[in-house]
């Protein structure tokens, strides 16, 4: 077929977010944080470890989000950074007994290493062909980790247990509302990372190239650097991610990062909000709790419900979370002027 | 030498599955622009419907016809009901409301049919072909088929009334629309055709997978492979990236060493990136070129 050549203007795969409106307002990230540091004295160790589980798969849903909302770029291989991240933690600390809090960035620089160098070749697809490249990572990644030479360190396909750290000092506390707490920090830490690099020089070229990337090379923005940067920056917080869970859940397995996990991420980042980073923690709430609340409607049916419910939200909020705090906030804007 | 003929064989064999799949893919992309990951499900819906009717007594062909038509309106109506109101919500919604409509259609057929495996009759007999035994009648049936609705899909598009709207509504939906042309119905009916094309798919891989609610995860993967190497604008492009999928597959699986069932996949996607960062567009794609 001869190549036609047609005009297109396109539109943005991705909705321009402007940046102020990426964020929660001082007053109410207040309330939200003492809210995350009050609740677990009230709750019980489960629930304690789900909200673990809900903070570290908020942080790979906001590192999705960083890549997508952001720069504009499409990821479906997010699962083989966290598998990546949790894979160096564990065997950090069981092969070589590293205390957990260095292995974790240890595992956010190698992640982004290799997202950095991964961004490399997909900055010539976009779109689709993005998608599929990003996928071929996120299935070949369960087969690497089974890789035999690597046998020593991972354990192969039965994968490797993880021992839950004590709380220091002799704090009185359990072990998992230490880890809790720990995550919390963590998380936090990178959350305000995040929200400044979205707001600082790199952070305005990420949002440039997502609305533009012509324009934005006009401009004298690097396209080439800033798309690989935030492959990296996203792959990195995803390692973290990842190596957080392996602290919690005290176990990795191969089959545990598969494109499933992607697939959850990135309907976790389109439940919140795409490029609304407090939203991530909304998105992960929706991948943990609703698949529960179908199978407690319906065992046989829990992937159909599942489906509905996940179509009710996308009716009602195309935009997410972010749609329901905008609308929350005109109606308390409206209040306030009666 | 008679080694590598034999595994470009069976590849060519494989790779009939993956090109009606890749098919499918296209004629949907084409017609509203994104890649629908419910397609494969929605294939093995139908198969499982005409299953059903020939379980009831409905010979082969009447099945096939039968269900044809009814996935045809199925397509329609699932456009019309699940994905008009999507319409003007970002595109990663809509990619949400695929995985949604994936978790639904899987788990209801899950239900209806349960997960044990299903034998399906092939209209074509399984014998060897030509006395080769790495492509059975079957096989060789299923290429035929492939490239007859190739065919059929190059007359539709180039030369019948309809088929030109369609084009032009999927290419400028704006000018489409000024010269008289539904382009909201031309959506739906793409949906139907791409929804008829997968069940015709479904119905010629069944024999081969077998059927179960799971069986097009695999085949769908291929299926999406095939179509971006061959380039997703174009329907030719799918149906050749189909059969190259099949040989790539078969061939790093054989050639090169301490690769097993396991690490093909991987190896064929890997192959399929390095072709796409030469030729972003895939092999037959249009290049598009953007303006400010």
């Amino acid at each position: 077929m001869s190549a036609v050549e047609d005009v297109v203007t396109e539109a943005p795969a991705v909705e321009a977010v402007p940046k102020r409106a990426m964020t929660l307002g001082s007053g109410t990230s207040i309330v939200v944080l003492l809210l995350l540091i009050a609740v677990p004295l009230f709750a019980k160790n489960f629930v304690i470890f789900q909200l673990t589980q809900l903070l570290y798969l908020g942080l790979a849903v906001l590192a999705l989000n960083i890549l997508t909302g952001g720069s504009g770029q499409f990821s479906l291989g997010q699962s083989a950074f966290y598998g990546i991240g949790a894979y160096i933690t564990a065997v950090m600390m069981e092969q070589f007994n590293i205390p957990y809090f260095l292995c974790l960035p240890v595992a956010g620089v190698l992640c982004f290493g290799v997202g950095f160098l991964f961004g490399q070749p997909a900055l010539r697809l976009s779109g689709v062909y993005l998608a599929l490249a990003t996928f071929a990572l996120a299935t070949a990644m369960p087969q690497l980790l089974k890789l035999n030479f690597l046998e020593k360190w991972t354990g192969g396909v039965q994968g490797l247990v993880v021992t839950k750290p004590d709380a220091p000092f002799g704090l009185p506390m359990s072990q998992d509302m230490w880890l809790y707490y720990f995550t919390l920090v963590v998380v936090l830490a990178i959350y305000i990372f995040s929200v400044n690099l979205l707001r600082s020089r790199s952070g305005r070229a990420f949002m440039a190239i997502r609305d533009n990337e012509i324009a934005a090379s006009a401009m004298g923005v690097n396209v080439a650097l800033y798309k690989t940067l935030a492959f990296g920056v996203s792959a990195g917080i995803t390692g973290v991610a990842g190596g957080l869970s392996a602290i919690a859940v005290q176990f990795v397995a191969p089959d545990s990062f598969t494109i499933t996990l992607a697939i959850q991420l990135f309907l976790g980042m389109v439940v919140g909000g795409v490029g609304w980073l407090p939203g991530s923690i909304i998105g992960a709430a929706f991948i943990i709790f609703v698949p529960n609340i179908a199978e407690g409607i319906s065992k046989g049916l829990s992937g159909a419900v599942f489906g509905v419910l996940l179509f009710l939200v996308i009716y009602l909020v195309p935009h997410g979370a972010r749609q329901v705090a905008i609308l929350g906030q005109q109606f308390a804007g409206r209040l306030r002027k009666n | 030498m008679e080694l590598f003929t034999n595994q470009v064989l069976a590849g060519i064999a494989t790779g009939a599955i993956y090109a009606c799949m890749a098919l499918a893919v296209v004629m949907i992309y084409q017609a509203i622009d994104h890649l629908n990951f419910a397609q494969g499900e929605m294939a093995m819906f139908s198969t499982f419907i005409s299953w059903q009717l020939m379980q009831w007594g409905v010979p082969y062909w009447g099945a096939f016809v039968i269900t044809l038509a009814l996935s045809f309106v199925a397509g329609i109506a699932i456009e019309r009901i699940l994905f008009k109101p999507l319409a003007k919500a970002p595109v990663l919604t809509n990619v949400a409301g695929f995985i949604a409509l994936f978790a639904i259609i899987n788990s209801s057929a899950g239900l209806i049919w349960d997960f044990t495996i299903k034998q399906y009759p092939t209209p074509f007999g399984s014998s060897p072909f030509l006395g080769s035994q790495l492509i059975s009648t079957h096989q060789a049936g299923m290429i035929g088929v492939t490239v007859l609705l190739l065919l059929g899909l190059y007359f539709f598009f180039q030369y019948t009334r309809i088929g030109l709207a369609m084009r032009a509504a999927a290419s400028v939906p704006e000018s489409a629309r000024l010269v008289g042309i539904n382009t909201s119905w031309m959506i739906a009916l793409g949906w139907g055709m791409a929804t008829a094309i997968g069940a015709i798919a479904g119905m010629l891989i069944a024999p081969v997978v077998f059927l179960e609610p799971n069986m097009m995860g695999g085949v769908l993967i291929y299926g999406f492979a095939a179509a971006v190497l061959g380039g997703l604008t174009s329907p030719f492009g799918a149906v050749v990236g189909g059969f190259l999928v099949g040989i790539f597959e078969n061939l790093a699986g054989t050639y090169i060493p301490g690769v097993g069932n396991e690490l093909k996949l991987p190896i064929a996607l890997a192959l399929i990136i390095s072709v796409l960062v030469v030729k972003p567009a895939g092999l037959f794609g249009r290049q598009i070129v953007k303006r400010v």
